[in-house]
């Protein structure tokens, strides 16, 4: 069995997927990556699918290493300085471990969530239909918590075959409007409590987790109170509480509440709201329910089709090492430079 | 069961909406949401439902299907969606009251100027309907609380309230699961666990099923909750 171990890590680390699907009726919300297309970069990286299980690092990164086999892995996310045997890593690429080396993942330089992807996938059994760690289920990641130094990962024996692959780093759009369609609840508020959701200037507070970003700014007015008759929850539902100031509900957002929901994020601005950290800016901008699926259609397409913007990139064939059982990946570095 | 009230379509962003039948705390109003919900099974585009009090949240794919289509389609299947779904099982679930288990029964019972026994009486009397699973994994809320003990929520949530927690908040009656923090009056608690990963089945209670209280006492909650953390359901089904 091959295997990653975690040899050091920061406290919010897991494993996630695209997420889980069709439990939210029991109380489970979806739970996996807070930036899905970076995710499906680093998984598309590797020549897995876009959804497969990588491992989620928020902030600080950390040091892992190829045990047993040799060992294919690409980060994507938030930038961050990437090594391999002490080489470094250009963003965007993939990169092959031999056994006993490491790669190391440094802080978050702008952002939040980094991914690490590993070519074949990760051999731990999902739970609920999911690798996704639901931490308050107890369910998902490795053992129902988060990871930690020590951790061995069993990876699907997948020899690594063909050259590296590079894509295009992942965009964090820091200064994007968040785009929302209005509502459930918007009749909650009055038409100024609304323009003023819209004009405002928030910022992400420090209580901002996988649960819910808390933002911070003037209080919006409430027309008919506060509570509502618990109904379901999204994640990307803004919800206005008695302090009249916006929660963005995140992906391990709770499944039902009693709060009005003014708006809801666009799915592909979701991932561009969890990257920004405390302090940075959020504005909100309303679009048509018909150009918010637009934009949707238009976001699966580019992780569907992702694997066909990858590009091979000039330099060692590991699989080609691997096959003559030569000792070259020594060499891998000079992978890393993309073809212009 | 009357026909369904012509129900609002309220969009949860580009891929989710909310059918809303009403909005109160209504058995009715519930039937119909769970009608919908059995109605929806196997339509191309559905992702998953989450059937709540009074609205039914539907996750779709956008890329099956445009938000208008599916409005039409969703008010067309709530007006021929019929009666709802005859209801799943009947519990009976063990509950220990009071003491350690149930830290506020004698302030309960006190502003509502009833004896604590008296209390217990009056909330494991009636048979309850489970409205919806949410919050958290596997937390049943229930309706048919006697409103002679309807009791507003505490000011002050707690941080952390124990797994199995029996609890009333205004009319609502809650069977917890998980360690959670929470606003409501903690009468007691069940050995119960609605929900125990690894365990067949998963969730036990499903919206729509009926359920009763019985009172037992801490060596039977010990028991039991040896029993359930083997695995055994330890809430007995009724027909």
């Amino acid at each position: 069995m091959t295997r990653l171990i975690v040899r050091s890590c920061g406290p919010m680390t897991s494993l996630q997927d695209a997420g889980r699907v069709g439990w939210r009726r029991f109380g489970v919300s979806s739970s996996g990556a807070m930036d899905r297309l970076a995710l499906a970069h680093a998984n598309v990286l590797v020549g897995n699918g876009p959804g497969a299980a990588g491992i989620e690092m928020t902030l600080m990164g950390g040091l892992y290493e190829a045990a047993d086999e040799m060992v294919r892995l690409a980060v994507a996310g938030a930038p961050a300085a990437v090594s391999a045997a002490g080489r470094p890593v250009a963003p965007g690429t993939s990169v092959t471990l031999k056994p006993g080396e490491t790669l190391s993942v440094g802080p978050a330089q702008a952002g939040v969530f980094m991914y690490l992807a590993v070519a074949g996938g990760l051999a731990v059994p999902p739970e609920l239909d999911s690798l996704s760690l639901h931490p308050r289920a107890g369910i998902g990641g490795l053992h129902g918590r988060p990871l930690r130094a020590g951790d061995e990962l069993p990876l699907r024996d997948i020899a690594p075959a063909g050259p590296e692959l590079a894509l295009d780093p992942v965009l964090l759009d820091p200064d994007a409007p968040i785009r929302v369609v209005l509502g459930p609840q918007a009749d909650y508020f009055g038409e100024e409590a609304v323009a003023a959701f819209l004009d405002t200037s928030y910022v992400v507070s420090p209580e901002a987790d996988r649960m819910g970003y808390r933002l911070a700014g003037p209080p919006i007015a409430h027309l008919h109170g506060f509570n509502i008759v618990s109904d379901g929850i999204v994640a990307g539902s803004v919800q206005v509480p008695g302090s009249g100031v916006p929660i963005v509900m995140m992906v391990d957002h709770q499944t039902t509440g009693g709060y009005p929901k003014i708006a809801t994020v666009i799915t592909p601005d979701l991932r561009i709201l969890a990257q920004r950290r405390p302090g940075a800016p959020v504005r909100f901008r309303a679009i048509p329910i018909e150009e918010a699926q637009e934009l949707a259609r238009a976001y699966a397409d580019c992780i569907a089709n992702l694997s066909r913007a990858a590009k091979p990139i000039r330099g060692v064939v590991p699989d080609v090492e691997a096959l003559l059982g030569l000792n070259l990946a020594g060499h891998a570095s000079n992978a890393l430079a993309p073809e212009p | 069961m009357a026909d369904a009230p012509e129900p609002r379509i309220l969009p949860c962003g580009d891929a989710a909406v909310a059918v809303e039948f009403g909005d109160a705390i209504d058995p009715a109003l519930n039937a119909h949401v769970l009608a919908l919900d059995a109605v929806l099974a196997g339509r191309p585009w559905l992702v998953e439902t989450v059937p709540t009090y009074r609205s039914l949240l539907v996750h779709y794919d956008p890329t099956a299907i445009g938000f208008a289509e599916l409005a039409e389609a969703l008010v067309e299947a709530s007006r021929t969606a019929g009666t709802a779904p005859a209801s799943g099982a009947t519990w009976t679930i063990p509950v220990a009251y009071g003491g350690e288990h149930g830290i506020d029964l004698e302030a309960t019972a006190a502003v509502h100027g009833i004896t604590p026994d008296e209390l217990v009486r009056r909330h494991s009397a009636p048979t309850y309907r489970v409205y919806m699973i949410g919050f958290l994994p596997g937390f049943a809320y229930l309706g048919g609380l006697d409103p002679t003990i309807a009791t507003p929520r505490r000011t002050t949530p707690r941080l952390r309230t124990p797994p199995g927690t029996i609890s009333i908040g205004g009319v609502q009656a809650l069977v917890a699961s998980i360690e959670a923090p929470s606003g409501w009056h903690l009468l007691g608690r069940t050995p119960v666990r609605n929900f125990m990963p690894g365990r067949d089945p998963v969730f036990l209670l499903r919206p729509g099923d009926r359920v009763r209280f019985r009172r037992i006492d801490p060596e039977t909650f010990s028991e039991l909750d040896r029993a359930a953390a083997a695995g055994e359901i330890v809430a007995e089904p009724a027909t």
